[in-house]
């Protein structure tokens, strides 16, 4: 276990994720090998690691999307995930809309999902990405960035209590992913606890409140703030170095 | 955090209905599904019609099994595209994140294929009357509720087996390697119900009752066993 560095969770707090012992394999390859840690609600973590690592197996496991094959998760105090459903909001790394309908449309149904049946709710998740809700182009018209804007208004339409992001800046010119960015410290301020997984660590840097890093499916380095070896190419040799470092020292 | 929560867990009907909408919704702008199997059953009929050149006596005896034939190669194209444009863009794991019940994609999905596959019958049969100078003997209105339980067992099969074979990689190969099997009793049923009534030589009530009872067993057996598909990684 990679015990956190934040000593601020009390007791009687709840962390908004547990994983203990969690194990992914598929067929042989073992994505995940044992990844124990409680990550408290009301933080933005970003999540680090190579290609591989394990970043998006453990998103999709917290998010109730792929079962673990061994340990355990506890999302928002729930053991049985679909029960956190209404409280969890997953950004994938695909946009997960689809393309024949225009933002609105798309909204209004995964809003429907939800049990909301609220225009104006929509409208405002849309403007609050950077995007137009009177816009009638169909998402498969937009460019990348657009659509991953679109993926987020979705992801966070039902106001969610933890809130999962799979590479989200992906294709997204730096402006616009500083903008998005910017959007989910406000809702970490707001007491929503925030995971990201992404390979552009330092646009998040002027709003993470830790940094986890897994390298080949276990978690190496977990630390408050914003790290140095956290806005390296490849955080895991940059973790290694300073390891060295500190030990010659 | 929120003080009151804004999301809550919908009706099974609701999420039915908004799922229906929304892929009458993409059909109409992608047409994806209706213009292939339209196409896929003109080319059928043609093709029979060539190949046959039968009396109207043997035409009663053979257009049972020539359109249910037509009707189970065309309704696959539909019934591959059902889960297509679900894997497009990955929007199924939006579905399954959200707390929506599973329940209501299976039927809202097999109720949009049922929509379908019937607005191909209907010129299908029209066309089939016409090649193939088609008189029923028999009450028609027993053809109607013939060809209302054959479509249901097709697609309920058709749509559960092909949501079955979304991960595999040859998954348009896949689904009627699985479905055409399975079909064989309910095939048999429809196509003997069908040339009976036609043909008008005898009672069709066994064969309809064959129907409704696969179609009971197969619903129950799809609607308990959907869930498990939906989310198996």
């Amino acid at each position: 276990m990679i015990p956190s560095k934040d000593s601020e969770q009390t007791a009687g707090d709840q962390p908004a994720v547990s994983v203990y012992e969690l194990v992914r394999h598929f067929g042989r390859f073992a994505a995940l090998r044992g990844i124990t840690s409680d990550f408290a609600a009301g933080k933005l973590y970003v999540v680090l690691g190579d290609n591989g690592a394990g970043k998006s197996t453990l998103l999709r496991i917290i998010a109730g999307l792929l079962p673990a094959t061994g340990g355990e998760v506890r999302v928002l105090g729930a053991k049985d995930l679909r029960s956190a459903a209404t409280r969890v909001g997953y950004m994938g790394h695909a946009p997960l809309v689809y393309d024949e309908l225009d933002a609105m449309e798309n909204l209004r149904y995964f809003a429907g999902l939800y049990g909301i049946h609220d225009d104006a709710l929509c409208a405002t998740a849309i403007a609050r990405v950077g995007l137009d809700p009177m816009l009638k182009r169909r998402v498969g018209q937009y460019s990348q960035g657009m659509r991953q804007r679109i993926s987020l208004a979705r992801a966070v339409i039902h106001d969610p209590e933890l809130l999962m992001l799979d590479e989200p800046f992906s294709n997204v010119d730096v402006g616009s992913a500083r903008e998005m960015a910017k959007l989910l410290g406000h809702m970490r301020d707001e007491g929503k606890t925030v995971f990201v997984v992404t390979h552009q660590a330092s646009i998040l840097a002027p709003v993470a409140d830790e940094a986890v890093l897994l390298a080949d499916g276990l978690m190496v380095a977990r630390e408050r703030g914003m790290p140095e070896w956290m806005t390296q190419p490849h955080p895991a040799e940059a973790l290694v170095a300073r390891a060295h470092q500190e030990a010659r020292r | 955090m929120s003080t009151a929560p804004l999301a809550k867990t919908p009706g099974l009907l609701e999420i039915t209905l908004a799922t229906l909408v929304k892929d009458f919704r993409l059909e109409w702008r992608s047409k994806d599904a209706l213009n292939s199997m339209l196409f896929f059953a003109l080319l059928v009929i043609v093709i029979f019609s060539f190949a046959f050149d039968p009396t109207a006596e043997e035409s009663r005896r053979i257009a049972g099994g020539l359109i249910w034939v037509g009707v189970l190669f065309a309704a696959v194209v539909a019934l591959n595209q059902t889960w297509a444009r679900e894997l497009r863009n990955q929007v199924l794991d939006a579905y399954r994140v959200s707390p929506a019940p599973a329940m209501s994609l299976f039927i809202a999905k097999a109720v949009g294929n049922f929509i379908f596959v019937t607005l191909l019958e209907i010129p299908m049969a029209l066309l089939f009357v016409v090649f193939y100078n088609l008189r029923s003997i028999g009450p028609v209105y027993e053809l109607v509720i013939v060809a209302v339980l054959a479509t249901w067992a097709l697609v309920v099969n058709g749509t559960f087996f092909a949501a079955l074979s979304i991960r595999t990689r040859a998954r348009e190969i896949m689904l009627p390697l699985i479905l055409f099997p399975i079909s064989i009793p309910a095939l048999l049923a429809m196509v003997d119900a069908t040339t009976t009534i036609l043909t008008g030589e005898s009672s069709p009530m066994g064969w309809i009752r064959l129907l409704a009872g696969y179609d009971i067993v197969f619903t129950t057996v799809c609607l308990m066993l959907f869930e498990t598909v939906l989310n198996a990684e």
